[in-house]
């Protein structure tokens, strides 16, 4: 109740019915109107949106309790579960890379993403535990394992992952036992890629309608978004000779990020709005900006050690901004009631229509 | 008690048609669980003052004033000063209005004029069959207890704020002093000892009844079919359909306007429910990365 920005309160308070439920009161007539509105934006929107023009859905008539949200606000903090999403993804990723480079005699390569994914998955479990309510209970996360909760998927995950990406990376920095070194690089690039893809369930498992909506396309943005980071890391961190591998995973991952990211903001309709809305759109627009820019000097770059690593920085700032990105789209579509009444609404409109006609 | 020694699953029917808004629940779930003080605000939305369902607000009492009949009663507002004849003229209750006080003329006449209905909702957890805030709880803290009912362990909670937003109703919440998860418990500690919950005991008109699930759905039938035939065609049950998208809440309501306008979702879907495709999703997206980084060190080495 104290702080606006976790109550909503505020925020979401637009429009007609801001000022008391009774404004909201729809007269038989404009319900029928509102029926017929909904039924052209949806044929309206088939007809197809150039790219880059914002998501035009019409204003949304709809009911609400006083405008308030019907979903209780994300209490969580964006820099740490924002970090924590992220990290993870160039973590667990950048331990695939590390294997490749490994197996394919690529020293200089490996070295350097080992390092990082063993400094990510730190961060990255450091900002979750930064994030609980009761740091010191951190250790209930082991309590049970329970997969209907990514979140204790995602712990026991990083119990098995977190050691190997350790023993990578102190191994190649100190040169003792080498073969363990390899078996543990080989370990922690097989759980890599589930390390990179978990946190989209994580966040997809909400009422939270500009996540819950995207869950098929967000597995797919976060790898790809974790591979241009750790092939951003590769561009960054070593020496052009070995970084040929990096260099195409990081412009493979670019340019699927974006291509998908944009299919899933376009396919979610209503709910996707908040993607191109306020900080969250924002944020998005320069993720995709850096992305594209990073991927365009890796290929142009090939020669340049400056270049390269311009671009890999660029690829790394792309994948955080990314994150931070679906991170407050959620939290936009949270705190407004539209977001969830509206879609239910249809959907169960929908639903009685085709129950009267069967 | 069901045959099986097992108690029968326990309930709230929240009947809001007769809830007069005196916020006695509220203050009653406070009370009993010591709930602390959750800002004492005036939120310039009617009555209201908690808002919303909240770590701190258990039970909160919407207030939604509305210009419209309710079924064939007579709000006795807007009418012109003194009845026919002899008969004493309406006593004037001090029910809010649309218009400015003294500036009703009645000139309208009883129709449009003095149509004014005051609706007021006690909501709570909805204690759901599938509940999103227990499937999500990575500590186990969530639990479900022997009355089919969905309570947090406070010594277990970590804080970790995943249950907020997976639960589709907006209730459960992390206060913020402490850290921890908390919501309606359904008074299982009095539950456990026979006795029905504060609020449900506090209620003067019997708005909040407790009982076994299976009897509190039946009486709301009944119920609903009376206020129809009264003529508040309005009346509707929302949350007690065992094949809605919790599976049936364990505490459901009779409203008298869409969900919406009481800011309850109007249809709720558990979010563990595309869970398993979630999980195949990103499988999928996990062997791509495996396979994408292979082809990349396949290529031609350089
Ligand atoms: S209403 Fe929300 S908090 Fe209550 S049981 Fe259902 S999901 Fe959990
Ligand atoms: S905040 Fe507590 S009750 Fe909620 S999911 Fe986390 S551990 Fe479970």
């Amino acid at each position: 109740m104290t702080n606006p920005e976790h109550t909503g309160e505020g925020a979401a308070v637009s429009g007609r019915d801001a000022i008391t439920g009774a404004a909201g009161v729809v007269s038989e007539e404009q319900r029928a109107r509102r029926g017929e509105r909904e039924g052209g934006q949806r044929s309206g929107r088939r007809g197809g949106r150039r790219r880059g023009e914002p998501t035009r859905v019409p204003d949304a008539d709809f009911r609400s309790y006083h405008g308030r949200p019907v979903l209780n606000q994300i209490v969580w903090e964006a820099r740490d579960i924002g970090g924590y999403l992220f990290l993870g993804g160039l973590a667990g990723a950048s331990s695939v890379l590390a294997a490749g480079a490994e197996v394919t005699g690529r020293p200089g390569l490996a070295r350097p993403l080992k390092y990082t994914a063993l400094a990510a998955i730190s961060g990255s479990t450091a900002a979750l535990i930064h994030d609980l309510g009761r740091p010191e209970r951190f250790l209930n996360m082991l309590r049970v394992f329970k997969p209907t909760s990514p979140m204790s998927v995602g712990s026991w995950l990083l119990m098995g992952y977190g050691p190997l990406a350790g023993a990578a990376a102190v191994t190649a920095a100190t040169g003792w036992f080498p073969r363990t070194g390899t078996a543990a690089t080989i370990g922690a690039g097989a759980l890599g890629p589930l390390v990179a893809t978990y946190t989209a369930p994580l966040i997809c498992d909400t009422a939270v309608p500009s996540w819950h909506e995207g869950y098929r396309e967000m597995p797919f943005v976060f790898a790809s978004s974790a591979a241009a980071a750790a092939g951003g890391v590769g561009l960054l961190a070593s020496p052009t000779a070995q970084s040929g591998p990096a260099r195409r995973v990081a412009v493979g991952g670019a340019l699927t990020e974006v291509a998908v990211s944009s299919f899933m903001e376009h396919r979610m309709g209503l709910v996707g709005e908040p993607y191109g809305q306020g900080r969250a759109g924002a944020l998005t627009r320069a993720a995709k900006a850096l992305t594209l820019g990073g991927a365009a000097g890796a290929v142009l770059g090939r020669r340049s050690r400056a270049l390269s690593a311009l671009s890999g920085a660029a690829l790394v700032a792309g994948s955080a901004l990314t994150r931070l990105g679906v991170f407050q789209a959620g939290v936009q579509s949270a705190a407004d009631p539209k977001y969830t009444v509206v879609p239910q609404r249809q959907r169960l409109e929908e639903r009685q229509h085709s129950e009267e006609r069967a | 008690m069901a045959a099986d020694g097992q108690p029968s699953r326990k309930g709230f029917f929240t009947d809001t048609s007769v809830c007069i808004g005196c916020k006695a629940c509220e203050v009653a779930c406070k009370e009993w669980n010591q709930v602390p003080e959750d800002g004492l605000d005036f939120l310039a939305s009617s009555f209201d003052n908690s808002g919303r369902l909240s770590a701190d607000t258990w039970r909160h009492v919407a207030f939604i004033e509305q210009r419209q009949p309710l079924g064939h009663q007579d709000p006795g507002v807007g009418r012109p000063e003194g009845g026919a004849g002899d008969a004493p003229g309406p006593v004037d209750l001090g029910m809010p209005s649309f218009d400015l006080p003294g500036q009703r003329t009645g000139e309208d006449g009883g129709s449009g004029g003095g149509d004014f209905r005051w609706l007021m909702s006690s909501d709570v957890c909805k204690h759901c069959t599938s509940a999103a805030c227990l499937d999500v709880c990575p500590t186990g803290a969530l639990f479900r207890t022997e009355f089919d009912t969905v309570v947090v362990q406070e010594d277990i909670c970590n804080g970790c704020g995943y249950c907020v937003p997976a639960c589709p109703y907006g209730v459960i919440d992390r206060r913020e002093v402490d850290g921890r998860a908390w919501k309606c418990t359904l008074c299982y500690d009095r539950l456990g000892d026979g006795l029905e919950p504060a609020c449900a005991k506090a209620c003067p008109t019997d708005s909040i009844q407790f009982g076994d699930l299976d009897e509190l759905r039946e009486r709301a039938e009944r119920r609903v079919e009376d206020l129809q035939e009264a003529g508040v065609s309005s009346a509707r049950l929302y949350g007690e359909d065992p094949g809605n998208g919790v599976d049936g809440a364990g505490a459901f309501f009779l409203l008298l306007d869409e969900p919406e306008v009481y800011g309850l979702p109007p249809d709720p879907v558990v979010t563990t429910r595309d869970l398993p495709s979630m999980w195949r999703h990103a499988g999928a997206a996990a062997v791509v990365l495996l396979a994408g980084a292979a082809a990349a060190f396949a290529g031609r080495r350089s």
